[in-house]
């Protein structure tokens, strides 16, 4: 077996092989040189005593090249140098260089984007504004109860699930972004198949959705953020159009306990009018099995229509948020009393259910 | 005693203890001699995969162990076997040196955030307690898994030492080299299409800071070292200013595997999940119980990694900013005009 050897490196080499001691004394000798010196330099922050070439660089934190300055639209405009010159500018140029400054930020990648991997600045003027026509013009989205939304600090919206594509969650998104007096943004929990989906994945983590899972949502209530939460989950939005507005299952009730953990309120949403928008007359159980799908569904005009049979029925719409039931009166311990995390997992249920009815009965028709 | 000095960290992390004043030995130890200066630090040609270590560590009376010797890339250690082999099998040897001299009180690991996988099902942020939805099966992140378990073993057999195991996020500096900053300096990047996972980075002096704290502090315990914040892949890949190659999820693995074969980069199977799904990790206890503050947050190190690397490529913002200024020019060059 070959012995270690100890090699001195701020002298020539001189390889060791023999006893322990000497190597030792060597090492020793040449450790109470280095001491003395040693001693004079700073101990609180070693890194700047290195002296590699990069010691002393601290981030300033501004990037070179300050991209607040370059941001603001018609900053970097040679037509544009003085404030007197901007009023001159006509909107529409203005407008242009604004989509401009937004095409360079997102193709250098200078934007932000939180832990969650939320994206205010494309889900505001991109992905939200695509779907602002359907909110405001197709479904005519009336919403009741916004005070019941707190214009500040953690809220869960607990809502019921339809519409076989979960088009109504992005309508309560814009619902409290455009209509709530806060302009609040909601924080989604979505099922882990959102995220193993290709393409769904990306669009749902840039929007704000997050997994449906306690840590996730107890750390989002925490922060003060709204969180939207839809425990039907599948069995909701792929139920038969028979079933129209019966709540299913919610869950485990897991989105209660994250709210008594954290001792934030659940609102209650009511969602009246997603039923209609694809109606369930049919299910490919097979080929879901096949595709790994929760289901495949069979509409009136899909998949007899091909890409037209996407195209939405334009009902109306009505989003109610209820009443807030506060859980900070529990106490956070109060997460381990299943029983009680089940009458309220009920109470929420059963307050969905009928408003939904209630909702249903003020309704004239489908689609007015 | 440090263990891996002739990689890179290894080297600056020795260079950092043996300008501290209270520190008075520093060995280094390694199989291949170190290409950076020592300065006063001894070096110690020794494999820890061999029992010989035991005798370094008994004849030194070390005191304090920090195992770095933990490799992530197969192709640097030459082959996925001789890598297992050093990480795993060194680590263990190097514990039961450990264990059976009384002089060691203290042992630093480097660890690594993929010991929590990635997956679709994980939560957006991992704290040092949550335990790792898909198992990790193969590669580094299996070595980093079994290291920490032997070291948590250790913990158990020596409660006298004080255990402290850093979990790093992925690299990135001026001079560090991974499989990550290789991925970067592509001229085209390849990603799996539809997939924009969350990346967290840390840079290399934040993270040596980090290890000296670990090494001179006295706090036992597991702990997520990363920078603040985080970047999505493609906003990374387009702060390097790199054009990207989205591929479809199904023929990802073939592509990697080739790029691997022809040596242009380091693709695992492993590496292709975090390429999809990402991993964040929560730095809270980083801050409260070790008291650590990075420099750099996750965008400044890799700017500085971007920068420093001179990885600017056709789509820098230089060149994306002159095109919009040019834009504009003529947008309003027309209305003069007009």
């Amino acid at each position: 077996m070959p012995d270690a050897r100890v090699i001195p490196i701020d002298g020539p080499e001189r390889p060791r092989r023999g006893s322990p001691d000497a190597a030792r004394d060597a090492v020793a000798a040449g450790a109470a040189r280095a001491t003395g010196e040693r001693a004079r330099r700073r101990r609180s922050s070693p890194l700047l005593d290195t002296g590699s070439p990069e010691a002393g660089v601290v981030p300033t934190g501004v990037a070179p090249g300050d991209p607040a300055a370059e941001a603001r639209p018609g900053g970097p405009m040679p037509g544009a140098a003085g404030p007197g010159a901007a009023e001159q500018v006509p909107e529409w140029e203005r407008k242009a260089a604004a989509v401009l400054a937004f095409v360079r930020r997102r193709l250098t990648g200078d934007y932000e984007v939180d832990e969650f991997g939320f994206d205010p600045e494309l889900t505001d003027s991109v992905l939200l504004a695509a779907m602002r026509p359907l909110y405001r013009s197709y479904f005519r989205v009336e919403t009741r109860g916004l005070e019941n939304v707190p214009a500040e600090g953690g809220a869960l919206i607990v809502g019921n699930h339809s519409g076989t594509v979960p088009v109504d969650s992005i309508m309560t998104q814009l619902a409290l972004l455009d209509d709530h007096p806060a302009h609040r943004h909601l924080r989604m929990l979505g099922a882990d198949l959102v995220f193993k989906t290709p393409v769904v994945s990306e669009l749902a983590r840039r929007t704000g959705t997050t997994l449906a899972c306690n840590e996730d949502a107890e750390r989002l209530l925490r922060k003060g953020a709204l969180v939207g939460v839809w425990p039907e989950g599948f069995k909701g939005i792929g139920k038969p159009f028979s079933e129209r507005y019966k709540l299913q299952r919610f869950g485990r009730g897991g989105f209660v306990s994250a709210a008594l953990r954290t001792g934030t309120p659940i609102v209650p949403c009511s969602i009246v009018g997603a039923e209609e928008i694809y109606p369930i007359i049919g299910d490919l159980r097979t080929l879901a099995r096949v595709l790994g799908l929760p289901y495949v569904p069979v509409t009136p005009t899909f998949p007899w229509l091909g890409p037209l049979g996407a195209i939405p029925l334009p009902s109306k719409w009505i989003i109610e948020f209820g009443e807030p039931i506060q859980t900070s009166t529990y106490g956070s311990a109060a997460a381990d009393d299943p029983m009680l995390v089940f009458n309220l997992t009920d109470q929420v249920r059963e307050t969905i259910q009928h408003t939904l009815y209630r909702l249903l009965m003020q309704r004239r028709s489908v689609f007015f | 005693m440090v263990t891996g000095v002739s990689r890179y960290l290894g080297g600056r992390f020795t260079q950092l203890l043996q300008a501290d004043p209270d520190i008075t030995r520093v060995i280094g130890v390694d199989v291949v001699p170190p290409r950076q200066d020592l300065g006063d630090a001894e070096f110690v040609r020794a494999d820890i995969r061999n029992p010989i270590i035991g005798k370094v560590i008994a004849q030194a009376e070390v005191d304090t162990v920090v195992h770095m010797a933990v490799i992530a890339t197969p192709l640097g250690a030459g082959g996925r076997a001789t890598m297992k082999e050093i990480n795993v099998i060194g680590t263990m040897q190097l514990l039961a040196a450990c264990q059976k001299a009384p002089s060691v009180r203290k042992l630093v690991v480097k660890s690594s955030t993929s010991v929590y996988g990635s997956s679709p099902s994980d939560p957006a942020m991992f704290t040092e307690d949550q335990e790792p939805h898909a198992l990790a099966r193969t590669g580094y992140a299996k070595d980093s898994v079994e290291v920490e378990s032997y070291v948590r073993g250790f913990a158990r057999r020596r409660p006298d030492v004080a255990v402290t195991m850093l979990r790093f996020a992925n690299f990135v500096g001026p001079t560090v080299q991974t499989a990550l900053t290789s991925y970067f300096s592509l001229p085209v990047v390849p990603t799996v299409l539809g997939f924009d996972p969350r990346l967290q980075f840390v840079h290399e002096r934040d993270g040596l800071e980090a290890l000296w704290r670990a090494t001179v502090g006295d706090h036992g315990g597991t702990f997520n070292i990363a920078g603040d914040g985080v970047l999505t892949l493609s906003q990374a890949i387009r702060r390097a200013g790199r054009p990207t190659a989205p591929l479809p999820q199904p023929v990802a693995p073939w592509i990697g595997q080739l790029l691997r074969r022809l040596h242009v980069a380091d693709f695992s199977l492993e590496q292709m999940r975090f390429l999809s799904y990402g991993r964040v990790v929560d730095t809270t206890r980083m801050r409260d119980v070790l008291g650590f503050e990075p420099r750099y947050s996750t965008v400044e190190a890799f700017d500085d990694f971007v920068a420093r690397q001179r990885l600017h490529g056709p789509l820098s913002k230089d060149n994306v900013t002159a095109v919009e200024r040019r834009l504009v020019d003529i947008v309003s060059r027309g209305r003069v005009g007009a």
